[in-house]
């Protein structure tokens, strides 16, 4: 759970995601991430975490799903992507797993 | 006197908005979710509200972690929406009722809930999406108070709380001398689950009791923990918080008019409920 603990851990990178509601922001992101990484303070465990664009490894460095869904927005990723990598599935098979969940 | 009509509550994924800036109402996928609108457009239109008390939860456009109040009630003349990021059209600005609003907050600081004010507040999809499901062409013939609940980090309010708090606004919107037609609107759930390995979990059970306790029996939903709600609904399902809020401020004698559940829209069960609230008053002279 996004407790006061992860919310603590978490408050560098979900700063940084926060600051992509705006366009100029996520083209700041875009042009030069570890710079912009830099300038909000992620630490070592969150760089490595957004450079490697897992999903889950953002969780554990503190991420908040909510904010981490904009950073995955400037990569055009929803959260059926997002949903399919962190269960280690295709996008097809994860829909195919909420369509059976419907049954 | 302010009169409260009855209430709508409607799941509010992004993607729902997409799917209306890309005129998707009809497609296969979409179509068993918009579908379940139709009734309700015609029940708004029967029943014309003046006025919408909105619950529902920011993720991330108006609060951030910096400053976020377990509850907190808007008191602007209009709400402005704008980019939350994902890629999902702005909607047009909805107006408020300041004066509304204001007597909701002293109504609650009186009665013991210590709310956070909001004379600018920013509203996201969860109100937007609701909003434009009930009036798509953003015309809204209503203004707004939008209620804001904390479904984001935890601790979150109890179950129990939302619905006391839900309930004080009933009390206060029954107490309004204004003529007023009220609607309640609560939004967001039903089960889902965003984050980590779980994604992408549902629970069809649980989302059908929540429906049926929210109708005749909200305060045997009152009885479950947040654990109890992230386990049974998923770590996202704890937006019911939202709809526990809006049942409990319908303060007459609560009837279901319309139903539609249908899985899956995104990663969620979406849920649209439209329930009756005939007030006690009323009865009573009847």
């Amino acid at each position: 759970m996004f407790d006061g603990t992860q919310a603590q851990k978490g408050y560098a990178l979900n700063s940084m995601c926060y600051s992509f509601n705006k366009a100029e922001n996520r083209a700041a992101f875009l042009k030069d991430e570890g710079a912009y990484c830099r300038k909000y303070g992620l630490t070592a465990e969150q760089q490595a975490a957004v450079k490697s664009r897992s999903v889950l490894s953002m969780i554990e460095a503190g991420g908040n799903i909510y904010y981490l869904a904009k950073l995955a927005g400037i990569f055009g990723l929803n959260v059926q992507d997002i949903g399919a990598q962190q269960t280690d599935m295709s996008v097809n098979d994860f829909k195919h797993k909420l369509e059976v969940a419907g049954r | 006197m302010a009169r409260i009509i009855g209430a709508v509550a409607s799941t509010h994924v992004p993607a729902i908005g997409k799917a209306i800036a890309d005129h998707k109402e009809n497609d296969p996928y979409w179509k068993p979710f918009f579908q379940g609108f139709d009734y309700v457009h015609q029940w708004l239109a029967r029943e014309k509200p003046d006025v919408a008390v909105v619950f529902s939860n920011d993720h991330g456009l108006n609060f951030f972690l910096d400053k976020l109040p377990t509850f907190a009630v808007g008191a602007a003349s209009e709400y402005r929406s704008e980019d939350e990021g994902w890629g999902i059209p702005v909607s047009k600005s909805l107006k408020g009722d300041p004066d509304l609003s204001w007597h909701i907050i002293n109504s609650l600081v009186a009665d013991e809930f210590d709310i956070t004010m909001c004379q600018e507040m920013l509203v996201d999809h969860a109100v937007t999406i609701p909003m434009t499901l009930m009036w798509p062409n953003q015309a809204w013939p209503v203004k707004v108070v939008p209620v804001s609940i904390n479904t984001v980090q935890h601790p979150l309010p109890s179950v129990a709380r939302c619905y006391k708090l839900g309930q004080s606004i009933g009390r206060a919107l029954d107490s309004y001398k204004k003529d007023l037609r009220v609607l309640i609107v609560g939004t967001g759930g039903l089960s889902h689950q965003l984050d980590g390995k779980r994604a992408g979990f549902i629970n069809k059970e649980f989302d059908t009791l929540c429906l049926d306790k929210i109708v005749n029996d909200p305060q045997t939903l009152t009885g479950y923990s947040i654990r109890d709600i992230v386990e049974e609904a998923g770590a996202q399902g704890v937006e019911l918080l939202n709809w526990v809020a809006a049942r409990g401020a319908l303060t007459g004698k609560v009837s279901e008019v319309h139903r539609n559940y249908h899985i899956p829209i995104s990663n969620t069960a979406a849920a649209t409920l439209v329930l009756d609230n005939k007030p006690s008053s009323r009865l009573k002279a009847a």
